[in-house]
């Protein structure tokens, strides 16, 4: 690809579990408006819309775009919709990012959303088929099995996921868009929390949230303009596999390992653990947070745990994991791997504010989404490439 | 016109028809007969089911002679506790959900597993308990549930790959 691309712009909105002070149109402005204002550019300046979201059943408006195209500036411009599954607002600011960087356009908007509240996103999950057993168990319910293996191979003990829980809560405690703001977590209050599905309690889940995340993405002749620092895209890579195949490792998914290596090897990273120095990672149950560190090569398989354990992740160790507060703090489902890219932009540009990593200056974005079987990453550096 | 209209129910309904194909035809048929058929791919040989008209490893597409019959007895190699209710739920929390390796599959296959929750273990044996013929429906659900064995517990190195 010929042209740089650069994040120059990033908006939230306040997440929370039901905005019930905006419509989905209003939530998705809120968000773009922020992202145009720290770009300090105008909606005449964008050239294109580039907008993601989870299933349409979530909150039963088909094909929203249509109906936000004015909402978002969008009348008379190209705008298209990605749809991956949990990872689509990664893969949808790599759509963007890719029609910078062929030149096609100089600054693109990118947004993705989700308004749980609307419509019940569990029920959406757990479709009744003809052909599938005749038991439903939504997200959680998928995953926790693949949680119960994880503690089985890689021996890890039984508080890790108690840990994560933890942390990331703490750590939204410094981030104001947080939806989560419990100033009482503890180890105490996660395990005292309900079993939901066995292994994984209620406050090792991620909530149900409403909000939007937008980024203004430019090329390079338009990211000097500004005055506040740009995030480089330093690389960026997307790939998936069949839910089922003989000898899928559901729990190290090769999509997953072949994504990081790719956008590491565009990024030239090659020891990911010492040259990345924050990471935002799709983690919607505690447990990701030990599985999705092997996958990404920062520790041989059946260690994550350990880097948990040692606070290697925590918001002072040597890679913090997810200093918003993550997943785990915020999920608005469409929008949480955008949150994931735009936070690693923010942590680059210095304007993480009470959960910036001091002197961080190569951050990863990671999102995952379906049975683990899609997965959109990419790395961003305060130098340009 | 003194007041702000802050939410409005809007209940959808969606019964979909859906063509399962031939290769998920015949496992559909084979349901109602008791039976379970999974594909061995021609290339790499292994078993996969539900059957879907081609290896999804090797993108062979599989025809009727690939057609083997699976046991459906097997052992537990992943599970959950499911404690949650939510709406469209069919059975009564707490059950178990399990991933279910069948003997002579490559693929383990999701399925409630009728044991008290904390009897519940990897490498469990289990079998299907089937519904009566005249109750078959050309669905998974011809299979009320898998019940333990009462067999020794399969090794993890037996299905740790699975798991």
């Amino acid at each position: 690809m010929s042209e740089r691309c650069a994040v120059i712009g990033v908006g939230q909105t306040k997440y929370a579990a039901k905005r019930g002070d905006l419509s989905i149109a209003g939530l998705v402005r809120e968000a773009a408006e922020r992202a145009l204002a720290d770009a300090e550019l105008r909606w005449r300046d964008i050239d294109a819309v580039v907008i993601g979201k989870a299933p349409d059943m979530f909150e039963g408006v088909m094909m929203p775009e249509l109906y936000l195209a004015d909402a978002l500036g969008a009348v008379g411009k190209p705008m298209m919709r990605v749809h991956t599954a949990g990872s689509v607002g990664g893969s949808t600011a790599i759509a963007a990012s890719h029609l910078v960087q062929a030149g096609v356009h100089e600054r693109v908007l990118t947004v993705a959303f989700e308004k749980q509240s609307e419509g019940d996103a569990m029920w959406a999950l757990s479709p009744k088929y003809p052909f599938q057993p005749p038991l439903v168990a939504g997200a959680g319910g998928f995953f926790a099995p693949l949680i119960r293996a994880y503690m089985r191979r890689s021996g890890a003990p039984n508080d890790v996921g108690v840990r994560v829980a933890v942390k990331d809560r703490l750590n939204a405690l410094r981030n104001q868009y947080a939806h989560l703001q419990l100033a009482d977590i503890s180890p105490e209050t996660v395990l005292s929390s309900p079993m939901l599905w066995d292994p994984i309690r209620y406050l090792e889940t991620c909530p149900s949230s409403d909000g939007a995340c937008a980024m203004v993405l430019s090329n390079e002749a338009n990211a000097g303009r500004t005055s506040r620092p740009p995030a480089w895209v330093l690389g960026s890579a997307v790939r998936s596999e069949p839910a089922v195949f003989a000898g899928r490792d559901q729990i190290n998914p090769r999509a997953g390992a072949d994504c990081a290596r790719d956008v590491y090897r565009q990024a030239g990273v090659t020891d990911p653990v010492r040259e990345i120095d924050v990471a935002e990672i799709y983690v919607p149950f505690s447990w990701f947070e030990p599985m999705w560190l092997e996958n990404l090569g920062f520790c041989e398989p059946n260690f994550g745990w350990r880097m948990t354990l040692d606070e290697t992740t925590s918001l002072s160790g040597r890679l913090p994991v997810n200093p918003s507060g993550g997943v785990l703090s915020s999920n608005p489902i469409g929008a949480s791997g955008m949150i994931r890219f735009a936070e690693a932009a923010l942590q680059v540009r210095g304007m993480a504010g009470e959960h910036q990593v001091d002197g961080a200056r190569v951050a990863l974005g990671h999102a995952y989404g379906g049975a683990s079987q899609f997965f959109a990453m990419w790395v961003v550096g305060a130098r340009k490439p | 016109m003194n007041y702000a209209v802050t939410r409005m129910l809007a209940p959808v309904r969606l019964p979909f028809v859906v063509t399962p194909g031939e290769a998920l035809s015949r496992f559909l048929s084979a349901l109602v007969e008791g039976r379970l058929i999974g594909e061995r791919c021609s290339e790499c040989s292994k078993v996969v089911l539900p059957p879907r008209g081609a290896c999804p490893t090797c993108g062979i597409a599989t025809n009727p002679r690939d057609n083997v019959t699976v046991s459906d007895g097997g052992t537990v190699v992943m599970f959950c506790i499911v404690n949650i209710p939510f709406e469209g739920q069919t059975i009564k929390p707490p059950y178990v959900y399990a991933s279910i390796l069948l003997d002579g599959a490559d693929v383990p296959l999701l399925h409630l597993v009728e044991v008290p929750v904390d009897k519940a273990r990897m490498g469990m044996r289990v079998r299907a308990e089937w519904a009566p013929p005249t109750e078959r429906k050309p669905s998974l659900e011809a299979i009320r549930w898998f019940v333990p064995t009462g067999e020794p517990d399969a090794s993890y190195e037996a299905y740790k790959e699975y798991a």
